[in-house]
C-alpha cells in the first residue's frame, strides 16, 4: 500500500520515516486506529463495536429461544437461561444501541454540517474507550462473576435490575456488581460523547447552515443528546446508589431498613424511558435523510419534523411510570402516565405522516437502503400501535410483562431502529469506504431477515395475550404457548440467514465492492460532496450553504432550494 | 474536494456561533444536574422515613460559617475573571486564591463535622436511611468541590508560573462557570438537608 | 383529528381504572393474604384462621349473589408479580408495600396462573392455581382446613424425624412445635394438588422424591438436601403423608 499524504504526516508523528517508499506493517495500522482522534475513525470504531457485540447479543437471543422451543425443555440450565437474557438485554441497548448510534453520529455529523470534526477530538477518543471499557467490564463477569470462590458468572438480574433482588442479600457474588460498574462506566462515555455532538452542532455549523438549514440528521442527534443528558444522569445516579447499597451498607434500596424498591423502579425508568427514544431518534434522522433520496423529493415538512421531534423529547420524559402500571400507583397516578403515554404518539404520528407524504408523488428507487426504511414505517406503525394498546392501563394490566411487551418492543428496536440502521449502513458504506455493498446480496439479507423478524415477532404477541410471562426459562405444556413458542424460534433461523449474508456481504464488498465515487446516490447533504472515503480533514475548503439541500442547488443551479426555502 | 465553496458566494453578513467551551460546560452542568436531582429526591423522600437510629434535629448543626464561605467564593470567582479580562494578571491570582481557600476551606468544615457525626454522634452511611442519603447528597456535592479544587488549583499552578494571560479568560469562565453551579448545587442541598429535612 | 383519539381513549381508560381501583369493598367479602416468597405463595385467611400455600381457594360470584375476593399482596423478599391471566390483570408483591387487589370469577373451576415479575433462579417456577368453588364446596374446604386430627402412633417416628430436625425452623405443622414461616406451612399439605409451588404432582412418592433432593426438580430452590438416612426418610413421608 502507497503512504497517502495523511499516512506520511501521522508516520512523522509516530517518528516514523516519512519516506513514500516506506509500507506500512499492521502494527502501524492498528496503532493509528488506536490512537486517533479522528471523528470518522472513532465512528467506525463504535460501529464495529456495536456490530460485533450484536452478533454476541444475538447468539444470546438464539440459545434463549431454543430453549423456550419446547415446553419443559433441559437445553439451559435455570441459572443461566437467566444470565443469557440479563446480558442480551443489557448488551443490546448499552453494547449494541448506543454504540451504533454514537458512531453514527459520529462519523456523520460534522461531514453534514461542513465541519472539520467533533468539537473536542480528544473528548470523543476518551468517551469512545469508556465506553468499551465499560462493555468488556460487564463481559468480564463471564469469568469474575463469583469472585474466587467458584467458576465466573454473568449477571441474571434482568437489564432493568429490580430491587431488592440486587442487593446484597439476594445477589451474591460480584456479577451484580459488573453489571452495575460496566453499564455506569459506559454512561459516563455516553454523556462526554453528547456533550461533544452538541457543542458540534450549536458551534461548528458551516457558514449559511442556521439551525433550521441544517440536515434532520442533525436536529434529531442534537435533540437525541440533549435527552441523553437529562436521561442518563437519573440512571448513573441510581447505579451509584446500588453500588453504595452494596458495598458501604447503604439502605437506598434496602427494603428490610425501610428503603424503597419501589424508588429503583421510578429512577430506572426516568432513564429507562427517555433512553429507549434515545435510541430510536437516530433511527429516525435516517429515515429521514434516506427517503427523500430514494423518493426523489425533500423532506415533506421539515419545520414540523424538527418541531416534532422537540415535542417528542419533551413528552417522552413524562412517561415513564407506563412501566410500572403494576406497581400499585393510584388510580390518579395511573391515569396520569396512561395520558401522556398516549400523547407522545401524536406527534410520532405525525412524523409517519410525513414520511409517507415524502415519497407520495414521489418517483421511488427501492434499493436496498429504501427497503429498509419502507419495512421500518410499517412495523413502526405497528409498533405504535401496540404501545398505544398498552398505555391503556387495564390492558396493560394483563399484558405488562408478558411477551406481548415483549413483542412490542422488539418491533421498535429490531422492526424500527436495527432496519434503519441496516438502511444506514448500506446507504453510507460507500460514502466511508468508496465501495458500494452488493445489491443483490442486500436483497438476500433484507428479505431473509425480513421474514424471519415477522415469523418471530408477529407470533410472539400471542403467547402474551395467551398468558405467558416474561423471563421464565420454561414453560408447562398444554397453557396454549408450545406451537406459538417453536414458531418463534423458527424465525430466528431466517434471521440468523439474512444476518450471515450481511456479514458476507459487508466483507466481500470492502474488497469487491462496485466503486462508488463521491455522490452514489445523487443525494443533496453535504457529506456527498467530498471523495469517499473523505480525507481526514473532510472538506478541502470552508463550506457556505444558502439552502437544506446544498448540492440540489450546485446541480440545479437554475432551480435552487434557497428560492423556496 | 469540495466544489461547494467555488460555486456559492459567501454571504457578507456575518457568521457567529456559541463558544465551544460555555456550550460545553452548560451540558455538563445539564447531565450534572440530573444525577443531583435523584439525589435530592432521595433525600426528600425518605425524610422522616428512617426506621431508628439520630434524627437530623438530633445531631445537624447548621454550618453557616461554611456556606458563607463556599457561596463568597462565587464573588471571589467573578472578581478573579473580571480582572483577568481586563488584563490585571496580579489581581486575578489573588482572588483567584482566595477563592480556592474558600473552597477549601467549605471542604475543611465539612470533613470536621463528618467526622464529628461519625466519632461522637453515631451516624454513619449504614446507620438509617438519613444516615445513607445525607452522607450519599452531602458527599456527591463535597465530591463536585473537590473536583473544582483541583482544576482551579491546576491554574493556580499555571498563574504562578505566569503562563496564564488575558486571552485565558474565556477558559477560566468556563471554568468558574463550573464553580458557580457547584455553589446553587450547595443552596439546594442546604435547603434540603438542614432547612427541609430537619 | 389524533388529538380526539386520545382523549376518547383517555377517558375510557380513565374510567375503568377507577372501576377497578375504586371498586368498593364490602364487608362480607373474602379476604385473602398472599405473601409472595423466593419461589412459592403464602396464602393467609385471617378471618378464617387458614394458613395454605400455592393454592387459592375462593367462591364463585353470581349476580344474585356477589362474592368478590379482595387480596392483599405482601413479599418477603423481593419483588414478584400476581397473575391469574384469566381471572385478572397482574399487580406487584413489594417488599415492604401493600398492594390490593380484587378478583371476581364467575365460572367454577382451576385457574392457572404464576409469577409474573422476575424474582431470581425460580422465577418460573413459582407457579400458582386459583381453586373456584360453589359455596358449598368452598364451606367443605374450608372445614377441612381449620380442622386438624393430631397424628396418630402409627406415625411417631416420622413426626419425630420432622420435629427433631432442621425442618421445623422453615416449616410449620399446627399442632408441633415447628412454626417457621421460611417455607410453606405443611398442616394440609396433602391437601394439595402439587408440591414446589406447581412443580411436581403431590403423592408419597414424589413427596420422598422432592425431600431427598429438591434441586433436582427445581435448580436453585432454597430448600436444602435434607441428607436424611432412607429409613429416616420413609419414616418422614409416612407422617407427612397424614397431613391431609
Amino acid at each position: 500500500m502507497n503512504t497517502s499524504p495523511t499516512q506520511s504526516s501521522i508516520a512523522g508523528v509516530m517518528g516514523l520515516p516519512e519516506d513514500a517508499a516506506r509500507t506500512w506493517t499492521v502494527f502501524d495500522h492498528l496503532h493509528q486506529w488506536v490512537v486517533t482522534v479522528d471523528h470518522k475513525k472513532l465512528g467506525l470504531m463504535y460501529i464495529m463495536y456495536g456490530l460485533l457485540f450484536f452478533v454476541v447479543a444475538g447468539i444470546e437471543a438464539s440459545l434463549i429461544r431454543i430453549q423456550l422451543a419446547v415446553p419443559n425443555n433441559h437445553f439451559l440450565p435455570p441459572r443461566l437461561f437467566n444470565e443469557l437474557f440479563t446480558m442480551h438485554g443489557t448488551t443490546m441497548v448499552f453494547l449494541v444501541g448506543m454504540p451504533l448510534i454514537f458512531g453514527f453520529a459520529n462519523y456523520l455529523v460534522p461531514l453534514m454540517i461542513g465541519a472539520r470534526d467533533l468539537a473536542f477530538p480528544r473528548l470523543n477518543a476518551f468517551g469512545f474507550w469508556l465506553s468499551v471499557f465499560g462493555g468488556l467490564l460487564l463481559y468480564f463477569s463471564l469469568v469474575g462473576g463469583m469472585g474466587m470462590t467458584g467458576a465466573g458468572s454473568m449477571p441474571d438480574i434482568g437489564w432493568f435490575a429490580y430491587a431488592p433482588l440486587t442487593s446484597p442479600a439476594f445477589s451474591r457474588g460480584h456479577s451484580t456488581d459488573y453489571w452495575t460498574i460496566g453499564v455506569l462506566v459506559g454512561g459516563l462515555g455516553s454523556i462526554a460523547t453528547a456533550v461533544n455532538i452538541i457543542t458540534t452542532i450549536l458551534c461548528l455549523r458551516c457558514k449559511g447552515m442556521t439551525l433550521m438549514k441544517m440536515p434532520l440528521l442533525a436536529w434529531l442527534n442534537l435533540v437525541m443528546c440533549g435527552m441523553v443528558l437529562i436521561a442518563i444522569g437519573p440512571l448513573t445516579a441510581a447505579q451509584i446508589m446500588l453500588l453504595f447499597d452494596r458495598f458501604l451498607g447503604a439502605h437506598f434500596f434496602d427494603t428490610q431498613a425501610g428503603g424503597s424498591a419501589v424508588l429503583w423502579q421510578h429512577f430506572f425508568w426516568i432513564f429507562g424511558h427517555p433512553e429507549v427514544y434515545v435510541l430510536i431518534l437516530p433511527g429516525f434522522a435516517f429515515a429521514s435523510e434516506i427517503i427523500p433520496v430514494f423518493s426523489r423529493k425533500a423532506i415533506f415538512g421539515y419545520p414540523v419534523m424538527v418541531g416534532a421531534t422537540v415535542a417528542i423529547a419533551f413528552v417522552s420524559l413524562g412517561v415513564w411510570a407506563h412501566h410500572m402500571f403494576t406497581v400499585g400507583m393510584t388510580p390518579i397516578g395511573n391515569t396520569f402516565f396512561a395520558i401522556s403515554t398516549m400523547l407522545v404518539g401524536v406527534p410520532t404520528g405525525i412524523k409517519i405522516f410525513n414520511w409517507i407524504g415524502t415519497m407520495w408523488g414521489g418517483k421511488i428507487r427501492f434499493d436496498t437502503p429504501m427497503l429498509f426504511c419502507v419495512a421500518f414505517l410499517v412495523q413502526f406503525l405497528i409498533a405504535g400501535l401496540t404501545g398505544v394498546m398498552l398505555s391503556v392501563v387495564p390492558f396493560d394490566w394483563q399484558l405488562n410483562s408478558s411477551y406481548f411487551v415483549v413483542a412490542h418492543f422488539h418491533f421498535v428496536l429490531v422492526g424500527a431502529l436495527l432496519f434503519t440502521i441496516f438502511g444506514a449502513i448500506y446507504y453510507w458504506f460507500p460514502k466511508a469506504t468508496g465501495r458500494l455493498l452488493s445489491e443483490r446480496l442486500g436483497k438476500w439479507h433484507f428479505w431473509l431477515f425480513l421474514i424471519g423478524f415477522h415469523v418471530t415477532f408477529d407470533t410472539m404477541h400471542i403467547p402474551g395475550m395467551l398468558g405467558m410471562p416474561r423471563r421464565i426459562y420454561t414453560y408447562e405444556a398444554g397453557r396454549g404457548w408450545d406451537a406459538l413458542n417453536m414458531i418463534c424460534t423458527v424465525g430466528v433461523g431466517f434471521q440468523a440467514l439474512g444476518i450471515l449474508f450481511f456479514v458476507g456481504n459487508v466483507l466481500w464488498s470492502l474488497f469487491k465492492g462496485k466503486r462508488a465515487g463521491n455522490d452514489p446516490w445523487d443525494a443533496w447533504t453535504l457529506e456527498w460532496s467530498t471523495t469517499s472515503p473523505p480525507p481526514e480533514y473532510n472538506f478541502a475548503e470552508p463550506l457556505v450553504v444558502k439552502s437544506r439541500r446544498p448540492l440540489w442547488d450546485i446541480k440545479h443551479p437554475t432551480d435552487p432550494d434557497w428560492k423556496f426555502e | 474536494m469540495s466544489t461547494v465553496a467555488t460555486t456559492l458566494t459567501p454571504e457578507s453578513a456575518d457568521w457567529s456561533q456559541p463558544s465551544k467551551g460555555r456550550t460545553a460546560m452548560i451540558c455538563l452542568i445539564i447531565a450534572e444536574s440530573a444525577i443531583f436531582s435523584i439525589f435530592v429526591v432521595a433525600y426528600l423522600y425518605y425524610i422522616g422515613k428512617s426506621a431508628s437510629g439520630p434524627t437530623p434535629r438530633q445531631v445537624l448543626d447548621l454550618p453557616i460559617l461554611s456556606s458563607i464561605c463556599l457561596l463568597s467564593s462565587s464573588a471571589t470567582i467573578t472578581f478573579a475573571i473580571r480582572a483577568l479580562i481586563s488584563g490585571d494578571t496580579g489581581r486575578f491570582g489573588f482572588w483567584w486564591l482566595a477563592t480556592i481557600v474558600l473552597g477549601g476551606y467549605f471542604l475543611f468544615e465539612t470533613g470536621r463535622e463528618w467526622h464529628d457525626l461519625i466519632y461522637n454522634k453515631g451516624l454513619t452511611i449504614q446507620t438509617n436511611l438519613f444516615g445513607t442519603t445525607f452522607y450519599s447528597l452531602v458527599g456527591l456535592h463535597a465530591f463536585h468541590v473537590l473536583v473544582g479544587l483541583l482544576a482551579l488549583l491546576i491554574v493556580m499552578g499555571f498563574t504562578f508560573a505566569g503562563a496564564v494571560k488575558r486571552e485565558h479568560a474565556e477558559r477560566c469562565e468556563v471554568l468558574a462557570l463550573y464553580w458557580h453551579f457547584v455553589d446553587v448545587v450547595w443552596i439546594i442541598v442546604f435547603t434540603v438537608v438542614y432547612i427541609i429535612g430537619l | 383529528m389524533p388529538l380526539l383519539i386520545v382523549l376518547v381513549l383517555a377517558l375510557a381508560t380513565a374510567r375503568v381504572i377507577h372501576e377497578i381501583q375504586d371498586a368498593p369493598h364490602p364487608p362480607a367479602a373474602l379476604d385473602v393474604q398472599v405473601i409472595g416468597h423466593q419461589w412459592w405463595w403464602e396464602i393467609r385467611y385471617p378471618k378464617l384462621g387458614i394458613v395454605t400455600a400455592n393454592e387459592l381457594h375462593v367462591l364463585v360470584s353470581d349476580a344474585r349473589k356477589r362474592a368478590p375476593t379482595f387480596l392483599e399482596l405482601r413479599s418477603a423478599d423481593v419483588v414478584h408479580s400476581f397473575w391469574v391471566p384469566r381471572l385478572a390483570g397482574k399487580t406487584q408483591l413489594v417488599p415492604n408495600r401493600v398492594n390490593r387487589m380484587w378478583i371476581e370469577p364467575t365460572r367454577t373451576g382451576v385457574f392457572f396462573g404464576q409469577c409474573a415479575d422476575y424474582c431470581g433462579t425460580e422465577h418460573a417456577k413459582m407457579l400458582l392455581r386459583v381453586y373456584v368453588h360453589t359455596s358449598e364446596e368452598f364451606e367443605r374446604w374450608v372445614s377441612e382446613q381449620k380442622s386438624f386430627a393430631a397424628s396418630g402412633p402409627a406415625v411417631a417416628a416420622g413426626r419425630l424425624v420432622y420435629e427433631r430436625t432442621a425442618c421445623i425452623n422453615c416449616h410449620a405443622v399446627k399442632g408441633t412445635v415447628g412454626d417457621g414461616r421460611f417455607g410453606p406451612d405443611l398442616t394440609h399439605l396433602m391437601s394439595r394438588e402439587t408440591l414446589g409451588s406447581g412443580v411436581l404432582t403431590n403423592s408419597p412418592e414424589n413427596l420422598h422424591a422432592w425431600i431427598k433432593s429438591p434441586n433436582r426438580f427445581k435448580p436453585g430452590v432454597l430448600m436444602p438436601a435434607m441428607n436424611l438416612s432412607a429409613s429416616e426418610l420413609d419414616q418422614l413421608v409416612a407422617y407427612l403423608a397424614t397431613l391431609k
